[in-house]
C-alpha cells in the first residue's frame, strides 16, 4: 500500500485549522459563474467527519430559512478555498446525525468552556 | 496497439482542478524488457515478448538460465507477447515504461480476477431464486427445474449451475488513463480492473 500513499500524499491537504465534531466552522467555497470565480460561505455545524487519507470528508448541516442543509466537502477538495473555525461545541458522539430530528432550540450544540 | 505489463497497486481518488473526484486504479507499469521479437520470416507473425517482474534462478531450469544468459538479462516473472508493436523499432534488452501511455488514452486491462470460490447460481449466472414468501420454504436461492422429463431424462450439457466463480481472465476495456507519473512508473485508469492487488496486468493501448 505504500506505493499508493506516495502517489495521493501531494493531493491531502493538510493546511486547515484543527476541528471536530460539533465545531461551527465556515468552509469558504470556490464557486464559477462564466468565468468568473468568486468564494462563497457555507456556515454551519461539523455533524460528521468520515473517511481517511484521500477520502476523508465533513459534513456540514445548517438551517437555511427553516430548512435544514447538509453539504458533504472531501478534505482533498481543492474546491475549498479556506476553513474558519467559529466555535468549539460540546459534544458527546461523533456523528450528530440525531440533530436531523430536532429543530429550533432544541437543535442548538453547547459551547465549549475555554479556560 | 501497443501494451505493456503491469501490477495492480490499488484504487484511490483524483481529484482534478476543478474540484472533480474521479475514482482511479493506480497500475504499476513496467519497466518491462523486451526478451524476444518474433518476425514474420522465423515465426510466422511479428511480436515482441515482454517480460516483467524478478524471478530467482533457482526457480528456472537449465535452458532457461542459459537463455537468459545468453541474452544477458535479469530472469522476468511474467513473460507475454504483444503483437501491433512496431518491432522494427525495437531490440533485444530495450526497456519500455511508462512512458508509452499519455493522459486521455483510452486503454484495455486484462487480468485474472479474484476467486471467489464455490458460488451459487445466483451469484454466480444472476438467477433470480424463488419467491421469498407464499410457503416457500428452502427456495429462496434455489435453481429451480434444470431440465425436462422421461425424454431426455438427463440435465443438458452446459446447464448452468453452482460451481467455481473467479480467477478467470477478464478484460475491462474503454479505461481513460487519468494520469501518468513518469518517475514513479505509475499510471492511474479510470475505473475498476480485474484482479486483486499486487496482481499481474496487461495494458493495451
Amino acid at each position: 500500500m505504500d506505493k499508493l500513499q506516495e502517489i495521493v500524499q501531494d493531493q491531502i491537504r493538510t493546511d486547515y485549522p484543527h476541528f471536530n465534531s460539533g465545531d461551527k466552522i465556515k468552509v469558504h467555497v470556490r464557486v464559477i459563474e462564466g468565468d468568473k470565480e468568486r468564494i462563497q460561505i457555507f456556515e454551519g455545524d461539523v455533524i460528521a467527519i468520515s473517511g481517511s487519507g484521500i477520502s476523508r470528508s465533513f459534513t456540514v448541516r445548517k438551517m437555511s430559512s427553516g430548512v435544514g442543509v447538509e453539504r458533504i466537502f472531501p478534505f482533498s477538495s481543492p474546491k475549498v478555498a479556506k476553513i474558519e473555525v467559529v466555535r468549539e461545541g460540546k459534544v458527546r458522539r461523533a456523528k450528530l446525525y440525531y440533530l436531523r430530528n430536532l429543530s429550533g432550540k432544541a437543535a442548538r450544540i453547547k459551547s465549549k468552556n475555554i479556560r | 496497439m501497443p501494451g505493456l505489463l503491469g501490477k495492480k497497486i490499488g484504487m484511490t481518488n483524483y481529484y482534478s482542478e476543478d474540484g472533480k473526484v474521479t475514482p482511479v486504479t493506480a497500475i504499476e507499469v513496467g519497466p518491462c524488457t523486451v526478451v524476444s521479437i518474433k518476425t514474420k520470416k522465423n515465426d510466422g507473425y511479428e511480436a515482441i515478448q515482454l517480460g516483467f517482474g524478478e524471478k530467482k534462478e533457482k526457480h528456472l531450469n537449465k535452458p532457461q538460465i542459459e537463455n537468459y544468459k545468453k541474452l544477458n538479462l535479469k530472469p522476468a516473472a511474467v513473460l507475454k507477447e504483444f503483437r501491433n508493436f512496431n518491432i522494427s523499432e525495437y531490440k533485444v534488452g530495450d526497456e519500455l515504461n511508462s512512458e508509452i501511455f499519455k493522459i486521455g488514452d483510452i486503454v484495455k486491462v486484462s487480468g485474472k480476477s479474484k476467486g471467489k470460490g464455490f458460488q451459487g447460481v445466483m451469484k454466480r449466472h444472476n438467477f433470480r431464486g424463488g419467491q421469498r414468501t407464499h410457503g416457500q420454504g428452502d427456495r429462496e436461492r434455489a435453481p429451480g427445474s434444470v431440465g425436462q422429463s422421461s425424454y431426455p431424462s438427463r440435465v443438458l450439457k452446459g446447464m448452468k449451475m453452482g460451481g467455481r466463480m473467479g480467477f478467470e481472465r477478464i478484460t475491462t476495456s474503454g479505461l481513460k488513463v487519468v494520469k501518468v507519473f513518469a518517475d514513479k512508473n505509475i499510471i492511474l485508469v479510470k475505473g475498476a480492473v480485474p484482479g486483486a492487488i499486487n496482481s499481474i496486468v496487461e495494458i493495451k493501448k
